[in-house]
């Protein structure tokens, strides 16, 4: 007979192994998957996992993880923070969207100025509307006792009623004959997110997220803040005794999840999508939260995290294209991994025992 | 610029490759960048349809590749730039929001050949091409005037761009002119495909007192809604939607990619390629008309044929005078013909229309 026990203490061993088994389990049961599909297993997973990395064409592929991931760890950073204190902002989506539309918003207000100050303005301007949007939940969370959950995802469909709004109203490009979308800031200079070094894929947001990487480490590690943040999720009372204001608390980590996610829309908005459009959000803000628990909450975690699912974005549309998988079957090969690693964290927790139970 | 440095030199070992592949030595690679799923029903479910049409008739000279699902902005450059890396002869991009990627991804391939839906922006490697469905929505409207008992037609409408803007005022102008009382109701779903939003609007036009739903919006949800409430008329959107036949659906709007696919591979095999526009309707086949089905009057069935048939010799344009814009001033004269400048950026109602065009 086989029963689960909880363990006295949390394995470490297991919170640094489950990430390995999960990746493991789902290479095998994604190559399940492929071959019912009567793909080749082996070959379907190595276009994945190997192709942007080491393939023919890796050169182009290895700048566009930095692309892909940056705004995924940028957001995940910002979450990561809130979930570790037991404060669950799920409408990154929304904080991102309307970070992308105050930022675009400024630089496009100056159009066709051009000043050095435009770009850094539109940093802040994007920062700002991620974190006021963030604070609305906060807020209401603070003075009334509203869901975070429920606020923050909810706001992220009013978000996208602005988006759909600006692009076809306030922001629509009066040069493009009445179809929606904003002027492309590529084609701005002073507002354009450009690579820092051509062909690197290092633009602006790559480096804010690595800072927010070191940021967020310094914190948790080292600070009397990240202290406050680590005890409130671990033990609310004990914090309490500990002199932690939840109050600020929830609304640091709301403001700063907020204020991370805006700059990474600005990043975006400004530099590889480079204009305001309708469907401008792809789902970033949605896709860090699975980042963020991939990462185990950790910043060097989300780091790899990210870039393992920009590299399942890259290899899932290249196996697409070349092996004609389709891309249903490419998100459940990427839902297997968030499943198999919730499923595998019993273990850090309980462990399994064979043999018999004892009489009391 | 080392980037761009071994993104030329792909290029151009592309373009050797494509050379050889004019002499018919290999196969020519046809890459299609969708927007939705295959399986949506509509818009990519059509355009998938054109790519197996240029697999059926060109056979073994070609190879055609696809990515679905694929997000407007950086990820379709992705795509774009990992198919011409592969080798593809020509690219198909199928919605409108892949503009600027595309532009930005032929100048990196000058050899390779691409063709984006529905937008304005060509290059010397980049033609553009779209389906006059107002041609349809012209026909749609005179069904739909003579079909109304309420006088109420509802309009799922997309998004307040010139595209859908032309097809409620083409409807309405044909409708008005069979049913002077008729009403329209409009309601902006700002979406093209969520079978959810579009029931709900199907619904809430339902109960405005509608008896007619037309749609522009991709899923077969407004179908099912109208079959539901028993006594309501719809058309099915982008695709056939024949399933929902004889009744509510009494005919549909097909988009008809597939010649087109095949004549443009065709001419890159022939390397007779050129950067154009094409804006085509029923009379070159990119629009079709759904089989009218005997739920509908056989005399008003006869006259949306005789108008189809009008339509396709262009011995009728459903923009002809005498039309007003909704504010009573002229627009086009008796007899006058709307130029495609003015179709194409379309922004105002036609008189008789209620309603503003939300900003």
């Amino acid at each position: 007979m086989v029963r689960l026990e909880k363990r006295a203490q949390p394995s470490q061993t297991f919170a640094y192994l489950t990430p390995l088994l999960a990746v493991l389990a789902t290479f095998l049961f994604g190559g399940l998957l492929f071959a019912a599909l009567g793909k080749d297993p082996v070959q379907s997973i190595l276009t994945i996992f190997w192709e942007p990395l080491f393939g023919e064409f890796a050169f182009y592929y290895r700048p566009q993880l930095l692309i892909k991931g940056a705004p995924l760890v940028l957001i995940a950073i910002g979450l990561s923070l809130g979930f570790k204190a037991g404060i669950w902002n799920i409408g990154a989506e929304g904080q991102y969207i309307m970070g992308a539309l105050f930022g675009a918003g400024f630089g496009l207000a100056f159009y066709p100025a051009e000043s050095v100050l435009i770009f850094p303005g539109m940093m802040l301007a994007g920062a700002f509307g991620g974190w006021i949007w963030a604070m609305i939940p906060g807020i209401l969370k603070v003075r009334f006792g509203t869901n975070e959950i429920l606020v923050s995802l909810m706001l992220v469909y009013v978000a996208e009623q602005f988006l759909a709004s600006m692009s076809l109203g306030l922001l629509k490009n009066p040069e493009g004959f009445g179809f929606p979308g904003s002027r492309n800031l590529q084609q701005y200079d002073s507002a354009h997110n450009a690579e820092i070094i051509a062909g690197t894929g290092m633009h602006w947001g790559v480096v804010a997220a690595l800072i927010a990487v070191i940021f967020a480490y310094v914190l948790l590690a080292r600070h009397r803040l990240g202290f406050a943040v680590r005890v409130t999720g671990e033990a609310p009372r004990a914090a309490r005794f500990a002199g932690v204001n939840p109050g600020r608390l929830i609304l640091f980590c709301l403001g700063t999840s907020g204020l991370l996610a805006g700059l990474a829309g600005l990043f975006e908005v400004a530099g590889p999508a480079g204009q305001v459009s309708i469907d401008f959000n792809v789902g970033y803000g949605f896709t860090a939260i699975i980042v963020a628990f991939l990462g185990r909450l950790h910043p060097i975690g989300i780091v790899l995290a990210g870039l393992l699912m920009a590299l399942t974005y890259i290899g899932g549309d290249i196996a697409q294209s070349q092996l004609g998988l389709p891309a249903a079957a490419i998100q459940v090969f990427q839902g297997m991994l968030l499943f198999f690693l919730l499923a595998l964290d019993l273990f850090t927790n309980y462990r399994l025992r064979v043999g018999r139970v004892e009489a009391a | 610029m080392k980037l761009t440095t071994l993104l030329a030199g792909a290029a151009m070992a592309l373009g050797l490759a494509t050379s050889a592949l004019a002499d018919g030595h290999e196969k020519t690679k046809v890459g299609f960048v969708f927007v939705g799923p295959i399986g949506d029903g509509g818009w990519t479910y059509e355009h998938n349809k054109g790519r197996l049409m240029v697999e059926e008739q060109l056979g073994d000279a070609v190879e055609t590749v696809f990515v679905e699902n694929v997000a407007e902005g950086p990820d379709s450059e992705r795509v774009m730039t990992q198919m011409a890396l592969d080798g593809a002869d020509l690219i198909f991009t199928t919605s409108f929001g892949y503009m600027d990627p595309t532009i930005n991804i032929a100048k990196k391939f000058p050899d390779v050949k691409f063709e984006h839906a529905t937008g304005y922006k060509r290059a010397d490697n980049v033609s553009t091409y779209s389906a006059r469905f107002y041609e349809g929505r012209a026909i749609q409207g005179h069904i739909a005037g003579k079909m109304t008992k309420s006088n109420i037609i509802g309009y799922i409408a997309s998004y307040p761009i010139p595209e859908v803007i032309r097809g409620i005022n083409a409807a309405y102008i044909h409708a008005a002119k069979v049913n002077p009382d008729v009403e329209f109701k409009i309601i902006w779903a700002y979406t093209w495909f969520d079978p959810a939003k579009e029931a709900d609007a199907a619904r809430a036009l339902i109960e405005q007192g509608a008896d007619v739903v037309l749609q522009h919006t991709d899923s077969t949800a407004p179908q099912a809604a109208a079959q539901e409430a028993g006594n309501v008329v719809t058309f099915g959107q982008a695709s056939d939607m024949a399933q929902y036949g004889p009744f509510p659906r009494v005919s549909s709007i097909i988009d008809e990619w597939g010649p087109y696919y095949v004549a443009r591979t065709k001419a890159v095999m022939d390397g007779t390629w050129e950067s154009m526009d094409t804006w085509d309707g029923i009379g070159a086949g990119m629009v079709g008309i759904g089989e009218i089905t005997d739920a509908v009057p056989a005399d008003v069935k006869e006259e949306a044929l005789a108008m189809k048939a009008a339509i396709a010799d262009g011995s009728y344009h459903p923009f002809t005078g005498p039309i007003k814009k909704q504010d009573g001033s002229d627009w086009l004269a008796e007899g006058e013909v709307a130029d495609d400048g003015t179709l194409a950026g379309m922004s105002f109602y036609v008189e008789g229309l209620t309603g503003e065009i939300p900003q």
